[in-house]
């Protein structure tokens, strides 16, 4: 089972029996920053399977990427062997570089170049003759849907288009090997679910071999065999099914009228026993640690009307299971305090601090985003959705007062932001897609920036300097240059510098692409202390999941608004006799695909 | 190292390069930045320098003070009137003068002193006083030139007029070689090509390349067939053409609209430009082997290549009135070899013995920077 295969001299997967596509022997790989010197992998040794697809999880900084180019050979290993369909990557660079496709993480494509141009590149590239040309870029773009968009600058596509154009790009020379890191990075499902049918189609068509890196661990369990990393030690080399049989008997849903499902998490997490709990649907779902079924009244005392009720169990679970065991530190319950007193009140009387009414937003000829309309309550988590590009960070960027509306009224925290932006800008916390950090600076030295910029001096300053490098644990690396700090780190360190100031609204604009499930789980667990203490979060995802852990949302598609309501309103919205229990992603791929039905007719 | 012949693996493909090259191509017509450094700012710096800078001081403006008007001092002043230097202005007493100094009004201030006319021709004291705004030391030297020039040249005619010799020994006759116009722009003009080919190709290539690094393409590049060799020329051939054009287009200029004479061969000076550039792309694709941010190999490039090209060459400040260290130092700067068989080619013609060490220093420069490329060049990402 998955802890028992981590010894480096057995890398041997129950798919290995077929002959290895890649072999990684007792590679060591490390690099220096700075003073610091990062072991990126420790003696891994794998085998992976030809003609399969392999997952390749763990959290942020495990080695996923040194990983990828050590196969795509990039890079050499310190001490090791790796090899591609038995050859050496050290020595036989040119014949491995014919036959594999490697896509990095920001898709390696041109983007001042048009999508026709960066295809006709990539078979020069790969030394693509003429004749099959024509097919391939036939068959490519028809199957990524791009061929009504050859001439455009790619650049000005989609990050799903991009994304779409990035693995055409590498596919044109049919390659044996893919090599993929973290493609779906930001990238919406309905997106991701086209990506995976060309994967799939790839493998059942061409008998190619697909490693991919991801962080969704929906997208891991439908891998034929998945590879977990952590701190650069494989822990794990098995099928999805032997992750999940581990956990039989030790997942459970619970709820409690009369509780929020929010006040059940935060009450379970961090409990003995309890190794995960997390929101699914209208209900919690927990896993313990032992094959036991817990007794109710120790995990929610005083509630005798709670009901518990075996779940089957996910992908998800074992491979959270398997990271606790390795540091059972992580995700204590971090009851903290994020604002020593809230002291004013409600600015508005029916408690609604944000009003967007008939908002428009053109930018030339483009209507980016057209007569949006919503409020969103004191202390409420609330979502917005949508597929890439369908004008979600614009909204932001106006809610922010960093981008003027063209038309309509917009009233945050109870300024009027066409009048008083900068007042508005005040009150509250703005926390980018991209983290916008300093990265040559340490993470104290963009606290104390940060804290200066919202006009924080002396003691109050260095309190809350204090309080944020505890609060958010980043004590340890607080003279750390930021910038070569793991992704859920400098997600921490982007949160606790956009709440420097206490704001009483917070902004979140993708704040887990690209993070992975331990540091989500973080994150969220900081998101909703903040909303218990009457902050007001609104928060852009990819993770349908997530979605669940808004109290209301909002799904855009190109500008406008398809849905709004409670996540369990939502998933009304598409339920029917096909799908009796759809789930946040079910709901959300239904709803945009047949409205861009319904756009075509 | 090849077993597998397939023919995508080889070494070397003409089919790859001329994807790379093709691409390179796209990218300058799209990118603004690009075009403006290749076509913009060489038109943008001629015109700067072939009518904005100019070394030569004409229409002087001078105050004269003449304390008492005589036939003599009427007569040197004329002279100073009739001077295409200078523009002189007439001034009551010596207070408003300086005033006017201060106020930069006026440069200089020549005063004829209530004695001149009696004293002017007597061995014993120097009957003019000439006071000069010292601020510009170059152009304080030019006007105390010009008024020297002046002043003998009314010498002589007055000498001449009075029917007896000046009192002076040697008289010098000065013919002006190689520009007899004496025109600042015709040395100007052609020490811009040097300036302008290093901005192509070493700012530009190292910008280039190193956004590569940036936006990650490279890494996608370097897992492709695609070989070292193939990188380098797909970088190198595209901004060859892009300088030589520009190289053209500042000969096309500079012959046709500032009639600057070419006085040697158009051959020599594509031959030289040709070695000139492959340094300058040379070190361009050094610094982005090492600075892999836009960034930082721009502010490299700029230190490193184009103000010791722009200063330290020759282009406009004069290597032998530098000091000892400094002369020493200009030695290293490819641009001061390019500079000097501009400058002769254009204005003395093919003169070899200027050319041919230039030339050859220009080649071993070319071939180290290169050699230097090819072995820094990434073939993996560390």
């Amino acid at each position: 089972m998955p802890e028992t295969v981590s010894t480096p001299a057995s890398g041997a997967a129950p798919n290995a029996h077929k002959q290895a596509a890649l072999e990684f022997q007792a590679v060591n790989k490390s690099f220096r920053t700075g003073e610091r010197t990062i072991e990126a992998l420790n003696a891994v040794t794998l085998s992976l399977a030809k003609g399969v697809i392999t997952g390749l999880v763990g959290p942020d900084g495990a080695g996923k990427t040194t990983l990828m180019r050590l196969a795509a050979g990039l890079l050499l290993p310190d001490s090791g062997m790796v090899r591609v369909f038995g050859l050496d990557t050290a020595t036989r660079m040119n014949a491995i570089h014919a036959s594999i496709g490697y896509m990095p993480q920001r898709f390696g494509l041109y983007e001042d170049l048009s999508v026709q141009e960066n295809l006709n590149l990539y078979a020069d590239l790969h030394g693509v003759g003429a004749a099959e040309r024509g097919e391939r870029f036939e068959q490519l773009t028809r199957m990524s849907g791009l061929a009504p968009f050859a001439a455009r600058l790619a650049g000005r596509l989609s990050g799903g288009m991009k994304q779409k154009l990035g693995l055409a790009c590498t596919l044109i020379s049919r390659p044996r090997l893919l090599l993929l890191d973290e493609p779906t990075v930001g990238v919406d499902p309905v997106s991701r679910r086209e990506l995976w049918r060309i994967i799939d189609y790839l493998v059942a068509e061409l008998k190619t071999t697909v490693v991919l890196s991801t962080a969704y661990l929906d997208e891991a369990e439908r891998c034929a065999d998945v590879v977990v990393l952590d701190e650069g030690c494989v822990l794990a080399h098995d099928t999805p099914d032997a992750f999940q049989s581990e956990m039989v008997g030790r997942c459970y849903h619970i709820d409690c009228p009369g509780m929020t499902k929010r006040d059940i998490q935060t009450h379970l997490s961090g409990r003995k026993g309890v190794v995960d709990a997390v929101i699914e649907g209208e209900r919690v779902r927990l896993v313990v640690d032992r094959a036991v079924e817990p007794e109710i009244t120790s995990l929610l005392p005083n509630r005798a009307d709670a009901r518990l009720a075996p779940a089957v169990p996910r992908f998800e679970d074992g491979f959270i299971a398997l990271l606790k065991k390795r540091r059972p530190q992580t995700l204590r319950a971090a009851h903290q305090t994020i604002h020593q007193v809230i002291d004013e009140r409600s600015p508005e009387s029916d408690g609604e601090v944000i009003r967007v009414d008939g908002v428009d937003r053109w930018f030339g000829n483009f209507h980016a985003v057209k007569k949006l309309t919503f409020t969103v309550k004191q202390g409420e988590v609330f979502g917005l959705l949508g597929a890439n590009g369908a004008g979600k960070t614009t909204t932001f960027r106006m809610l922010c007062g960093l981008l003027p509306a063209s038309g309509g009224n917009l009233r945050v925290a109870g300024v009027d932001l066409r009048r008083a932006a900068a007042k508005a800008r005040a009150r509250i916390g703005y926390m980018s897609q991209k983290f916008s950090l300093y990265t040559h600076l340490s993470v104290r030295q963009n606290l104390e920036f940060f804290s200066s910029a919202y006009g924080l001096r002396n003691a109050s300053r260095a309190k809350r300097i204090a309080w944020a490098l505890e609060q958010f644990e980043l004590a340890p690396v607080a003279h750390a240059a930021s910038g070569d700090l793991p992704l859920g780190y400098k997600q921490r360190l982007a949160m606790a510098c956009a709440l420097m100031h206490e704001p009483r609204i917070l902004f979140l604009d993708e704040p887990t692409s690209g993070v992975d499930p331990l540091a989500r789980r973080e994150f969220w667990n900081r998101t909703n202390q903040l909303a218990a203490q009457d902050v007001t979060v609104l928060v852009t995802t990819h993770f349908m999941e997530e979605a669940e852990y808004c109290d209301r949302l909002v799904i855009m598609v190109a500008g406008h608004i398809l849905a709004s309501g409670r996540p369990s309103d939502i998933k009304n919205l598409v339920r029917d006799d096909t799908m009796p229990e759809p789930t946040m992603q079910q709901a959300f791929i239904h709803l945009v695909e047949s409205s861009e039905l319904e756009d075509k007719q | 190292m090849n077993t597998n012949s397939s023919p995508a693996s080889r070494r070397f493909g003409r089919q790859r390069l001329k994807g790379l090259i093709g691409k390179e191509f796209l990218q300058i017509r799209r990118d603004p930045s690009s075009l403006a450094i290749a076509f913009l700012m060489p038109v943008f710096l001629l015109l700067l320098f072939g009518y904005g800078v100019s070394l030569d001081a004409r229409h002087i403006p001078v105050g004269l003070i003449v304390e008492k008007p005589t036939p003599e001092a009427a007569s040197f002043t004329a002279a100073f009137e009739h001077s295409a230097y200078f523009e002189p202005m007439p001034f009551a007493d010596m207070r408003a003068a300086e005033q006017a100094l201060q106020l930069r009004t006026i440069n200089a201030i020549i005063r004829l002193r209530g004695n001149f006319s009696r004293t002017l021709f007597s061995p014993r004291s120097a009957p003019i006083q000439v006071i000069v705004d010292g601020v510009d030391a170059n152009t304080a030297r030019l006007i105390s030139g010009y008024i020297q020039g002046v002043w003998n040249q009314w010498l002589i005619h007055q000498a001449e007029a009075r029917g007896r010799a000046l009192d002076r020994p040697v008289v010098l006759e000065y013919r002006i070689w190689f520009n007899s116009a004496v025109r600042s722009r015709n040395f100007l003009v052609p020490g811009l090509i040097a300036v302008i080919m290093t901005l192509i190709g070493a700012l530009l290539t190292a910008m280039v390349v190193a956004r590569e690094w940036e936006r990650g393409t490279m890494e996608a590049l370097i897992a492709t067939p695609v070989s070292v060799l193939e990188v380098l020329l797909g970088k190198l051939i595209p901004y060859y053409i892009l300088g030589m054009g520009g190289m053209l287009l500042s000969i096309a200029m500079a012959v046709f609209l500032f009639k600057v004479p070419l006085v040697g061969s158009f051959w020599v000076l594509l031959v030289a430009g040709t070695l000139f550039l492959l340094v300058a792309l040379g070190m361009g694709l050094v610094i982005s082997i090492v600075a892999k941010n836009q960034f930082v190999a721009g502010q490299a490039a700029i230190i490193v290549t184009f103000l010791p090209a722009f200063i330290l060459s020759g282009f406009i400040f004069d290597i032998d009135s530098m000091p000892p260290a400094i002369q020493a130092f200009t030695y290293l700067v490819a641009a001061r070899y390019f500079v000097a068989i501009l400058q002769t080619v254009f204005l003395a013609g093919n003169v070899w013995g200027v050319i041919l060490p230039n030339l050859a220093v220009l080649l071993f420069m070319a071939v180290l920077f290169f050699a230097l490329a090819a072995r820094r060049a990434p073939r993996r990402l560390e």
